[in-house]
């Protein structure tokens, strides 16, 4: 009784190995030639690689599309964001570029989003970002209609901390948000997304196809009076360019309400504070 | 009945050949030979990374030693830890990793303390990885640039610093150079800034900083025994090959491609993350004297620089809670290039995490199926 059904749990174990080892090289001799690159076996290079791109087409993960869909995430934050809602590009699938000549350079993409706080999948979008012409250097225009944003209800939260932050007695205020580890105590994670929200209008504004921007940290946020229904927040906000490297500094006056979304009053970029050279750094005997 | 023997032959010779090459999943429960009360999911100041690195070695003997191999502007050392087995006396192929080039990608030393805990702990019970050990040495430097990475420790204000702390050259105000900008290959070309108070400062010369000579004088004296440099970096979940500059390419592309495509798949099974694959001038922007371009262009045939989590949500303030996924898949992706190149230069069969791991489950069905058929 017990042979057939080892038999089976043979031929199951030599089935088993050739679905487990889908990377078989073959057996070389000792050579001292380099290996071709076909000698790796199952590996593949998908279709987007191969540099064979009709006219006008992008390799959507080289660096021209991702910096273009990197604009269509900040106009979407200044639209969408709020203190529970921060959307992120999650891939870019396909992009092409028209050269406008004068009238600039215009990318078609198509994307796929997530908004984060609720770990929803946004699924596709399809979106146009036009980079303007040398002469006017507004910010870059971008058209995002996104059906998946109308799944995101964020509304009970949001009156939640409206109604907390507009009765509170002591005006809220915050500093490195977050900090050096990393770390964002939660009542204040809702103004660091609310922080972001504002500084992507800051960062859709100075957007070019030679940035690449992200918020690194709220280095401060004062709750100032409300203000017409609208709760008010000065913002000084640190954006990261991962182009040039720098860390810039940006003062925003900010009011936001549930029902009129984020506003971005004033902005105020300032120059790099003046270096510091704190003694600590000086060794006293070598490490 | 005869065909029932053949196939349990069959399955016997099978299970010989499966058990030479069983990879035991080890106890990671014991914590034999690390540091066992270092907690490798927060970061660590230098002096912590430094007292760690002495333990290290003090209680793995057999596998890891230290050695200086420069001084930064500031006069602290730079330190590595090398790895391997039966290293005494004897010139092995090696591997080179660095870690901490820029100061405030903090899990970058991070990380390369995590690889080494990883080493540390599966040496023993890993028979592909204590025969790598065998015939290669790992040089992993867990910070780099040692002066920067304590200036980022000072206080919040100095947490996003980037370069290196020598001083101002003359004719400028600012502190620091680029150090992945300063290296000798196709030095100050493109991609770069000659104002000194900016984060890409390339220097007043190539190879002007001491934490760049350090690298430059000691993989540059074993360029023909190291067969990869890995260099670690944060943030954008990139995997970048050669060259930084944009009319350039590296003979072996096609190759470092391929191999850079597998890691990222590897990186990606693990917590299910984008990594991005290509030259930097392709996938992020065109840059000159990195690292990794000046050991291609030494003729190491590998060359990598890993940038870890995340794509913009953190940035450089990845939050502690990430240190341990982070490291996790960079691991897979390190340990898949090493291991190619390590078979490639041992002309070995290559064995993949997952398919070794599926052929010790298949082996213990057959095992069991045995054991059970000659009780019966």
């Amino acid at each position: 009784m017990s042979r057939p059904l080892c038999a089976l749990w043979v031929f199951m174990v030599l089935l088993g190995d050739r679905l487990a080892s889908p990377y078989r090289p073959e057996t070389e001799p000792l050579d001292p030639e380099p290996h071709e690159a076909n000698s790796i076996v199952e590996l593949e290079v998908p279709p987007e690689l191969d540099g064979t791109m009709s006219d006008g087409e992008l390799v959507p993960h080289h660096y021209p599309a991702q910096r273009a869909a990197k604009v269509v995430q900040h106009y979407l934050n200044t639209r969408h964001g709020s203190p529970y809602r921060w959307i992120e590009l999650h891939r870019v699938n396909k992009a092409s570029l028209e050269d406008l000549g004068q009238a600039g350079k215009k990318y078609y993409l198509e994307i796929s989003l997530k908004e984060v706080i609720s770990n929803t999948d946004l699924g596709q979008c399809s979106a146009e970002v036009l980079f303007s012409g040398e002469q006017d250097q507004g910010a870059p225009q971008v058209q995002c209609p996104c059906e998946g944003l109308q799944k995101l209800n964020t509304t009970a939260e949001e009156e939640a901390l409206f109604q907390r932050l507009n009765s509170s007695a002591t005006p809220l205020s915050g500093s490195n948000i977050p900090d050096s580890y990393g770390h964002i105590a939660p009542e204040m994670k809702p103004l660091w997304h609310l922080g972001a929200a504002a500084a992507s209008f800051v960062m859709l504004k100075e957007s070019n196809e030679s940035t690449l921007y992200n918020m690194a940290q709220v280095a401060n946020i004062t709750q100032l009076e409300t203000e017409n229904g609208q709760l008010r927040f000065k913002y000084h906000v640190l954006l990261h360019d991962m182009i040039s490297q720098e860390i810039l500094h940006w003062k925003l006056l900010v009011s936001w309400s549930p029902a009129g979304g984020v506003s971005v009053l004033q902005t105020e970029g300032q120059p790099k504070p003046a270096e510091s050279t704190p003694e600590d750094t000086a060794p006293t005997s070598a490490s | 009945m005869r065909k029932d023997d053949i196939m349990i032959a069959a399955g016997l010779a099978f299970l010989i050949l499966c058990v030479q090459n069983i990879d035991c999943t080890s106890d990671k429960s014991t914590q034999e030979g690390t540091p066992w009360n270092y907690d490798y999911t927060r970061y660590h100041p230098v002096s912590e990374i430094s007292d760690w690195m002495e333990r290290v070695v003090t209680e793995n003997p057999e596998l890891v030693s230290s050695s200086v191999y420069g001084e930064t502007f500031e006069g602290r050392n730079i330190t590595y830890l090398k790895i391997g087995l039966g290293s005494e006396g004897v010139q092995k192929k090696a591997i080179w990793m660095d870690c901490g080039i820029h100061a405030r990608e903090w899990i970058a030393p991070a990380f390369c303390q995590w690889f080494v805990k990883e080493i540390l702990l599966h040496y023993k019970t890993d028979k592909k990885l204590n025969e790598m050990l065998k015939n290669m040495d790992l040089y992993v430097t867990p910070v780099l640039n040692v002066d920067g990475y304590m200036y980022s420790w000072i206080n919040e204000s100095t947490r996003l610093w980037r370069k290196s702390r020598s001083t101002p050259p003359e004719g400028c105000t600012c502190h620091g150079v680029d150090l992945n900008r300063n290296f000798n290959a196709n030095w100050g070309t493109v991609g770069v800034s000659r104002d000194c108070c900016h984060n890409t400062y390339c220097g007043s010369g190539p190879v002007s900083e001491k934490e760049a000579q350090a690298v430059t004088q000691f993989v540059g004296s074993r360029v023909d025994q190291i067969l990869c440099f890995l260099t670690i970096h944060s943030a954008g979940q990139l995997l970048l090959l050669p060259y930084g500059h944009p009319h350039i390419s590296a003979p072996n592309y096609d190759e470092l491609m391929a191999v850079g495509q597998a890691a990222a798949k590897a990186m990606k099974a693990v917590h299910g993350m984008d990594y991005r694959v290509g030259t930097s001038p392709d996938i992020l922007y065109p840059n000159s004297g990195s690292s990794r371009d000046w050991a291609r262009l030494m003729g190491i045939p590998f060359s990598y620089t890993f940038e870890l989590r995340d794509k913009g949500e953190f940035g450089h303030l990845l939050p502690e809670e990430q240190i341990q996924p982070a490291c996790e898949e960079a691991f897979e992706g390190a340990l898949f290039i090493i291991t190619y190149v390590h078979d490639k230069a041992f002309h070995n069969r290559t064995e993949i995490g997952a398919a070794s791991v599926a052929r010790a489950f298949w082996a213990t069905v057959l095992a069991s199926c045995l054991a059970t058929m000659y009780l019966l």
